[in-house]
């Protein structure tokens, strides 16, 4: 630890921190542009200048470590001067158009010329300009607005893993950019246009659509994966014109996928806003009572094994929850939440969730994937991964399709033999490994092989020493928001989705389920689409029942690590479209078996009786393992068939981002894209 | 990436770039010198080779972008990492330049020794009107540099890698008259001084300490 004054405060700062890092710690702030804290440090924009005692010149803070008993001045009229002469020169190639900057409001440049900048420019030659970039579909460049503090550089090759920004030429010639003409091939690209501080990388989409100061600012969870990324929702009125990430160390950190960014555009699109009921092979418009009677009438005289509900991935816990009791009181066991068949043990919760923790996996020292790409499954957590990657050695190996994964991955194969082969020598590094780790995904789970693999994975995972006392190394990468959620409420029971299929229930309630073939579904069944998004479930129904997608109500989810978050309502739902519980809760009194709560808060507390992991919000314990004993399959009963990609297309997963058309134009600039490379 | 067309400067980039016999040699002991993590290192080295290799079998020395791919390539580096390399030195050549690469070196040292007189002598004996473009033969292409770090003997016109030295107007016009002819004049200094001694030879240390023994 090293002693440093800080304007007269003093702290005590870990050697190695930097003198901008002092000056935190003493509560001073910094201006900066090129510095953030999750890049490596550049120290090419001068901003952070400090006085040092003993140096004769101003010090770049970001770049000058701290000495022992080193006297730090923030604010003197020499670290004035120098700031104001940097701003002085990085103002005189920025163009002063902030009235139609989309940064706006929100731009650090703005804000801090408001303290170093003169009200006057001394400048009297021409400005630089900067030919704009063609980035994709995303990011939109004005490159002339550009400061080079090269954070985008950093992040693309640093965070995002895909090297393809650069600063070309040099001096006043100096550009940002790929240099020859390409879309950034990330799924984390959206994050460059919040760590820029100037109006040179902005949002595509919501160009010219908004100010910040007219937006209503939500906290949310996003559920386009099963990260569950801490989202904040930006609306005005009725509209939610954007989402960002907001901060959360164990979950994305401060950043967000793309998806999960851009798709909001979906919400408006194809929407759901009042019932219908199919008469005649046709739908037509109707009120909440003729909808409820179409389906009460059907319902009379049904037995409860005849009926059953499919719950889809963006669903909330409290709907599901309320259509669980819904369907007890009605005499039907047949409820399922995977609509993909992914094997679930869900006996034990350690079976079926991330239990080393995302934040965990900077601790864990091998990893070894499993029928999974986390880069499309789940960006942010290949993210946690590539960090891992980038400090001491991390060996990764893999067992599946090989993809680019931005790290360096040993592809073993591709059969699921492979888990029960013992002389794999990449086992002898797992079991050389402290905190080893095994990631298994949705791709290596929903097959008819799945429970084997399943119980594969986790013998394969306690012969090599992964399941410790106070490690517990074995991880199920969930894709769906809804599915770790479901599965701690009982949301699984009776048949399953493929026996209430062809004719196995004579009433399917869908609630948000649009991922699996509905021409499967038996001629003469009944089927209830409860949701959002007109999308292949309400194509099917006989009656619609419009929801609320996530932006609109008020729900808990659990993430695929097991943590509890609550997200809350940013705008109304359409039309006549209502939140999720409600609509169960209505219906279940219409059919005399009303349900015991009348808000919200009286549902959760129910829930939280049911199982109280629902009462423990955004908090996730660790736990290690001492029960060894594995999830119920025959870990010898493997199939042949290779594991494959389980996510096609990235962009289109869901109801919502198969609505958006800015998720429609970045799947069509990854054809073309591959198309080229496939020349 | 490889497709065939005109910039907008108004070149083509070639399509396909491959290291010929001549190039694999030369490159063989430059990434010996750099262990296996770190043979991006080679890449200045490298461009120089791809440079020479242009020379060879273009007349031309530059940079092309399917070259630059192909040292990405060689040197398991992000091609983006190459341009920035590439671009910013500007012994780099990232568009054609003529068969004679006419590099005039205007620093501080050379002005003073009338580097401005070979500038206006180069100027008129190519055509070309401004540096950074090329003669109408194809010939000539005229760069201004900065210090090329030969300042005793200022000023100095580097064609492709050799230095011509002590210029002046009329042996700049003779140079490139040669030039033209298709003769490559000796390089080194223009008015016969050894290497960089004094004009007319040595002025001190002409005889030894003591006196020859009688």
């Amino acid at each position: 630890m090293a002693k440093v004054t800080v304007d007269g405060i003093e702290v005590e700062i870990a050697n190695g921190s930097s003198v901008l890092q002092a000056a935190e710690a003493a509560g001073k702030e910094i201006p900066r542009f090129c510095y953030h804290e999750r890049l490596s440090i550049a120290g090419n924009c001068r901003m952070c200048l400090v006085e040092i005692e003993k140096m004769p010149k101003p010090v770049a803070s970001c770049g000058q470590p701290v000495g022992d008993g080193m006297v730090i001045k923030t604010d003197t009229e020499m670290v004035r001067k120098a700031r104001r002469g940097v701003m002085e020169f990085l103002l005189i190639n920025h163009p002063l158009d902030c009235p139609i900057c989309d940064q706006g409001g929100e731009c650090d440049l703005q804000d801090q010329a408001m303290g170093y900048g003169s009200d006057h420019s001394r400048y009297t030659e021409n400005k630089r300009a900067v030919k704009d970039k063609n980035l994709g579909p995303l990011v939109k460049t004005v490159m002339t607005r550009c400061i080079q503090c090269t954070r985008c550089i950093r992040f693309a090759t640093e965070i995002a893993g895909v090297p393809e920004l650069g600063a070309t030429a040099r001096g006043e010639t100096m550009e940002v950019g790929t240099y020859v003409e390409k879309a950034l091939t990330s799924e984390l690209s959206g994050n460059l246009i919040d760590i820029c501080p100037v109006g040179a990388l902005t949002s595509k989409p919501y160009a010219f659509v908004a100010r910040p100061w007219e937006l209503k600012k939500t906290d949310g969870i996003d559920v386009l994966d099963a990260v569950g990324a801490n989202i904040r929702i930006d609306a005005r009125g009725p509209e939610v014109l954007r989402i960002l990430p907001r901060l959360n160390e164990d979950v994305n950190e401060e950043w967000l996928a793309d998806k999960s960014r851009f798709a909001v555009d979906g919400l408006k699109r194809r929407r759901l806003d009042s019932c219908w009921v199919r008469r005649d092979g046709k739908l037509h418009k109707a009120t909440w009572p003729e909808a409820f009677d179409a389906i009460a009438g059907k319902l009379r005289g049904l037995d409860g094994s005849r009926i059953g509900a499919v719950a889809g991935n963006l669903a909330d816990a409290e709907s599901m929850f309320a259509l669980k009791e819904l369907f007890a009181a009605l005499g039907s066991p047949n409820l399922d939440c995977r609509q993909d068949g992914a094997a679930a043990d869900a006996t034990r919760r350690d079976f079926y969730t991330f239990n080393t923790s995302i934040a965990g996996i900077e601790e864990a020292d091998a990893l070894l994937l499993i029928g999974t790409n986390p880069r499309h499954e789940a960006p942010l957590i290949n993210a946690r991964i590539r960090k891992r990657t980038q400090g001491a050695r991390f060996p990764i190996a893999a067992i599946g399709a090989p993809a680019d994964l931005t790290y360096k991955v040993e592809w073993l194969g591709d059969s699921p033999s492979l888990l029960a082969d013992g002389s794999l020598a990449f086992l002898q590094v797992l079991r050389d490994a402290k905190k080893p780790m095994v990631i298994v995904g949705q791709g290596a789970l929903a097959r008819p092989d799945g429970a084997s693999v399943l119980a594969a994975v986790w013998k394969l995972a306690e012969s090599v020493g992964i399941l410790l006392p106070d490690w517990h190394g074995f991880n199920v990468l969930h894709i769906a928001a809804a599915r770790v959620g479901a599965l701690d409420l009982g949301f699984l029971s009776g048949k399953a989705l493929p026996e209430m299929l062809g004719g196995g229930v004579d009433l399917l309630w869908l609630l948000g389920a649009d991922e699996f073939d509905t021409a499967k579904i038996g001629a003469d069944t009944f089927v209830v689409y409860q949701g959002h998004h007109g999308d292949r479930g309400a194509a099917r129904a006989d009656v619609i029942l419009p929801g609320a997608a996530y932006t609109e109500k008020n729900g808990t989810y659990v993430n695929t690590e097991g943590r509890v978050q609550r997200s809350l309502l940013a705008t109304h739902p359409p039309g006549e479209a209502r939140e999720d519980w409600k609509i169960v809760r209505a219906f279940s009194e219409r059919v005399g078996k009303k349900l015991p709560y009348d808000s919200i808060e009286a549902l959760r507390a129910r829930l939280e009786q049911a199982n109280p992991v629902f009462a423990r919000l955004d908090i996730l314990p660790r736990f290690g393992i001492s029960d060894t004993t594995g999830p119920a399959g025959d870990a010898t009963a493997l199939g042949s068939a290779p594991f494959a990609p389980f996510v096609q297309n990235y962009y289109q997963t869901d109801p919502i981002s198969r609505a958006s058309p800015t998720m429609a134009e970045c799947t069509e600039s990854v054809r073309a894209t591959l198309a080229v490379a496939a020349e | 990436m490889a497709e065939h067309h005109a910039g907008e400067d108004g070149f083509v980039q070639p399509a396909h770039f491959a290291f010929d016999a001549e190039s694999e040699a030369a490159i063989a002991p430059i990434l010996a010198k750099y262990p296996p993590s770190r043979q991006a290192s080679a890449v200045i080295p490298l461009l120089y080779v791809v440079q020479k290799q242009m020379q060879r079998t273009a007349d031309s020395r530059w940079v092309p972008r399917a070259a630059m791919d192909t040292v990405a390539v060689r040197l398991g580096m992000p091609p983006i990492r190459v341009y920035e390399v590439a671009t910013f030195y500007f012994m780099f050549n990232t568009k054609p330049v003529g068969k004679f690469h006419l590099q005039l070196c205007t620093t501080t040292p050379c002005w003073l020794r009338g580097s401005d007189d070979m500038v206006a002598a180069c100027k008129s004996a190519t055509g070309i009107a401004h540096f950074g473009e090329t003669s109408a033969d194809g010939l000539f292409t005229m760069t201004e540099v900065e210090c090329v770090g030969a300042c005793v003997n200022a000023p100095i016109l580097q064609v492709n890698d050799d230095f011509y030295e002590d210029m002046d107007a009329k042996l700049t016009m003779d140079l490139i008259a040669a030039l033209k002819r298709g003769e490559i004049p000796p390089r080194g200094s223009m008015i016969g001084r050894q290497t960089s001694a004094p004009v007319g030879g040595p002025t001190t240390l002409t005889t030894l300490d003591s006196p020859p023994a009688e």
